[in-house]
């Protein structure tokens, strides 16, 4: 949002870098509008380059799962998935039925992991008791005297007995989701061995043994887990409609157009080949639903059509042009033209330089976009964090229809079987109005549930093949002295792309595209602002500090909202509170 | 009662601001011996209070996040532990510009990791090199990086010592087996307490109790190694070495540990050692799918032995597969007892 024409802003500078309670290195760095209570202008930007595009070039093509999951020390393991697909696409396999399983009862796995480490551990600091007791204690005080809607599902009273219950380290829940995360990490080591860096995914399948024993001790697990995830979902909705009812506007904080991207997730091995020429259809076959909705309405559930909008642009960002250097793929192979800045077509080349935060170069970050032919728009579609675009799509494209999982065409049905503590229970993710924080975080609940629920079902799909004996979990191959393969699966914070040219037998061009380069990009050659600069950009300030004592929970909750996973990709910035222009006399009102 | 710790408090400064991936942080996370919340709780007796300042798990940001790190520069935070994460990379070759950074000088520029390492390592009580990357340099310094990573020992000097006179730790593994790292920062705490001698390293500065037995050594596959029984591709269970496996020639307890409560790991579950705890991490063992080559020569001169005695095993396994013929609801008892009675 611009600054308004007409008027005298007294802008203060804020910055806030490190952002902690995330995965990297991530600067924010903004412009606030005190006396009206507004963000006006944000830039974030990433502090770190590693290479990976660079140094992976001339490498056998089939250690590529094993170099890309040191990428991300957090979900690690959907990198090696995603570039396992990759591979299959190029070397012309179609994995075991029993490997396929394996994969995704461990990606089921690391989705419950990472998202109940991240909500209750990182994410829901920032609505703590001790953090909303330092940046809004009236609403602290109301939350006290507010009972929690499902507090015969939790067991909290209260809204500040649940903010209570995540203080770090002390509180309740915070230390029963440190003990869950560990759970669900051994389930997935069940599945891919360890974890972040997982030790038995090859292209072709795995090593992991498809012993009953596996399934079993992940099973005993997985039923435990899904206690946990019960009362998780009502817990994150009790807080979250406290918030829109004590602080009215509050929908406004975060929010943007919606443009949201999901790659899609969960293979459905009765149709997957990884053949290019067939994947519109196993694509559609996946049960976490591939699509791109924008203002609501869903436009593609096509990969090809995906893999072809997607556009790497520079922006803002420390890298040279590639204009002029080597075209590795002109067509794809249903004969379609590959653009120059695809990622198939990308060379990295590093341009270290200082920051220049007023109309250079501020970001390790390039801008992934994606051309909708139809409008001429690059458009920086976001992830939700992953969860939001997941529901979403899925929702809308109503192609996923399991047992336990099912999308109706405006919701997505979620079911979980009796455990310990809890009854059946069903949950119902719907559309939402808006794409903001808080349906970013509340999204991320629901979709805890939805792989929990998947989880069962894959369970069961792995005991048919042990019944009928089918427990091949690897297909031979050999590595094609030339080719090309492109992946596409959900990391958890979002979308993820693997893009492989092989020459002569080794990796001529390999370009990953995580989830944040989407979510953290620079502006870029158009003067877009990426995702999390457009979500903070406008934000209502609803924190009762000053600019003296000022925390930025609210731009902080926005950022993290995002799930920013760095080394994939980020940089907020808190400066001196240096005011760079002032006109009126200063006058902040008590929040809210 | 324990005694009171010599030291009474200790400040742990975690940057995974190195080049790195923060999975050693993650990893750090799913330790449970013991697990991080017991020590900063002061669960565990006789330690010295833990304060823990990491990016990942802090309540403050931002400035307010850097202030225990510009507190430790200025000399004015005493003592603390310093956790590096990440390869560090060779900030002179980049001119104006930066690889890594955490934090802004007042002219708004990044601060590179390498400033705060020039000013925190020697004022630290102790340095922890978390992970293959800061130990030994590791994925990010592989062959044809642009950017000159390198490990921690690589940049301070391989004899640093710290303000307390201790080398640098070094807890390699790509990421961190959990519970290594959170028993070394176990044993650090503990000899901050006064309670325990210097932490023993061997020549790589690796705790020798937890690197100093092979991969090989603790693998339940090996048995399949010493008769011969070599796994041809990935759906075998048996000994992988034929198709990738390094561990007979690595350092490292994780099929012997497992990776999270004895669940999990590499070779003992399907998945080829990669040699990620080694110095020669990744390019030596590159690519990894492949035999190692001294793997030919001693799976080739191991065959004789290893067939006949699986031959010979096979056929006492055959035997001991019976039960003794005395097990049988027949007219006579046959177990060879002599009866003092007759019926």
């Amino acid at each position: 949002m611009a600054v308004e024409t007409g008027t005298e802003r007294r802008l203060v500078e804020m910055a806030w870098d490190p952002v902690t309670r995330i995965i990297g290195n991530l600067g924010i760095y903004t412009k606030i509008d005190f006396e009206n209570r507004e963000v006006v202008e944000c830039k974030s930007t990433s502090s770190i380059f590693r290479g990976y595009s660079v140094f992976m070039r001339g490498k056998d093509p089939r250690d590529a799962g094993f170099i890309t999951s040191r990428i991300c020390g957090i979900c690690g393991d959907n990198h090696t998935t995603c570039s396992v697909y990759a591979q299959n696409m190029a070397y012309g396999i179609k994995m075991p039925m029993m490997a396929e399983w394996i994969y995704n009862l461990g990606e089921a796995a690391e989705y419950m992991f990472d998202h109940a480490i991240f909500q209750d551990n990182l994410v829901f600091v920032d609505f703590c008791e001790k953090m909303v007791r330092e940046t809004n204690p009236g609403l602290l005080e109301r939350a006290e005297r507010t009972p929690a809607p499902h507090a015969d599902v939790h067991g909290f009273e209260t809204i500040a007995d649940i903010m209570r219950s995540y203080n770090p380290f002390t509180g309740e829940t915070y230390r029963e989701a440190l003990a869950m995360s560990r759970l669900t990490r051994e389930m997935f080591c069940l599945m891919e061995g360890r974890h972040v860096h997982p030790s038995t995914l090859y292209p072709g399948g795995t090593g992991t043994v498809a012993t009953p024993q596996v399934f079993s001790d992940y099973l005993s697990r997985l039923v435990h887990f899904a206690d946990f995830a019960k009362k998780l979902v009502p817990l994150n909705d009790d807080v979250f409609d406290f918030f829109y009812e004590a602080m009215p506007g509050y929908e406004r904080v975060g929010n943007r157009r919606v443009q949201l991207g999901c790659w899609g997730a969960f293979q459905d091995p009765e149709v997957v080949d990884y053949r290019y020429e067939n994947m519109t259809k196993w694509g559609r076959a996946m049960f976490v639903t591939p699509g791109i909705v924008v203002d609501g309405e869903l436009i593609t559930t096509d990969l090809v059509e995906i893999n072809l909008g997607m556009r790497i642009l520079l922006g803002n960002s420390y890298y040279k042009d590639w204009v002029g250097e080597e075209i590795f793929v002109a067509r794809d192979p249903l004969g379609n033209p590959i653009d120059r800045r695809h990622p198939w077509n990308q060379t990295t080349i590093p341009a270290p330089q200082k920051r220049d935060l007023d109309g250079g170069p501020y970001s390790w970050v390039m801008s992934p976009r994606w051309y909708r032919k139809e409008t001429g728009d690059h458009l920086a579609l976001d992830t939700g964090g992953g969860p939001l675009a997941r529901l979403w799509v899925t929702a809308l494209a109503n192609l996923v229809h399991t047992p336990y999982v099912s999308s109706t065409g405006s919701s997505v049905q979620i079911h979980l079987p009796k455990t310990q503590n809890l009854p059946e229970m069903d949950f119902e993710w719907k559309v939402p109005r808006w794409a903001n924080t808080i349906e970013r975080d509340r999204a991320r609940a629901y979709f805890l549930a939805y792989a929990t629920a998947m989880a069962f079902w894959f369970v069961e799909k792995a005991f048919e093949r042990i019944a009928l004996g089918d427990v091949k979990v690897f297909q031979d191959f050999e590595v094609p002295e030339e080719g090309i393969g492109c992946g596409f699966h959900e990391a958890v914070r979002g979308v993820l792309s693997h893009h492989l040219v092989i020459r002569d037998g080794k990796i001529a061009n390999y370009h990953p595209y995580p989830p944040t380069p989407w979510n953290a990009s620079p502006r870029d050659v158009y003067g877009t602002p990426g995702p999390y600069e457009d979500a903070v950009q406008g934000l209502p300030i609803f924190e009762e500090n000053g600019p003296d004592s000022f925390k930025g929970i609210d731009i902080m909750r926005t950022v993290r909202s995002f799930d920013p996973c760095l080394p994939c990709g980020v940089h907020m910035f808190l400066g001196n509170g240096r005011v760079i222009e002032q006109r009126h006399a200063p006058m902040f009102g008590a929040g809210g | 009662m324990p005694n009171e710790p010599a030291v009474k408090e200790v400040h742990v400064l975690w940057t995974s601001e190195g080049m790195s991936c923060d999975g050693d942080t993650v990893a750090m996370t799913s330790g449970t011996l013991p697990k991080i919340e017991d020590v900063v709780l002061g669960l565990i007796p006789g330690l010295p209070k833990v304060h823990l300042h990491n990016k990942v798990l802090a309540f403050e940001t931002g400035e307010e996040y850097l202030r225990a790190f510009r507190k430790a520069a200025r000399g004015e935070l005493d003592p603390f532990v310093l956790v590096v994460e990440g390869s560090i990379p060779n900030e002179k070759i980049n001119g104006d510009g930066y690889w890594t950074s955490m934090g802004n000088h007042e002219d708004g520029q990044p601060i590179t990791l390498n400033e705060w390492l020039d000013v925190l390592a020697p004022r630290a009580w102790a340095v922890v090199a978390a992970g293959t990357c800061a130990t030994f340099g590791g994925i990010h310094a592989m062959a044809g990086n642009p950017t000159g990573s390198m490990g921690l020992a690589d940049y301070l000097g391989w004899d640093y010592r710290s303000k307390a006179g201790l080398p640098i730790v070094n807890v390699p593994g790509c990421p961190i087996q959990p519970d290594n790292f959170m028993e070394t920062l176990l044993w650090l705490l503990q000899q901050a307490a006064g309670r325990l001698p210097m932490i023993p390293l061997d020549e790589n500065l690796r705790p020798t109790w937890l690197f100093g037995k092979t991969v090989h050594e603790g693998c339940d596959r090996a048995g399949y190694y010493e008769q011969a029984d070599f796994a041809l591709d990935y759906n075998s269970p048996k000994c992988q070495v034929k198709i990738g496996c390094w561990g007979p020639v690595v350092n490292c307890n994780v099929p012997k540990r497992g990776w999270m409560h004895g669940v999990g790991g590499c070779p003992n579950v399907g998945g080829v050692c990669i040699g990620c705890t080694m110095p020669g991490f990744p390019d030596k063992f590159m690519p990894f799918m492949d035999q190692p080559s001294g793997a030919s020569v001693s799976t080739a001169m191991i065959a004789p032995y290893g067939k006949l005695i699986r031959r010979l095993r096979g056929m006492t396994n055959e035997t001991v597969n019976e039960e003794p013929k005395w097990h049988h609801n027949g007219d006579k008892l046959t177990s060879g007892y002599d009866p003092h009675w007759s019926p």
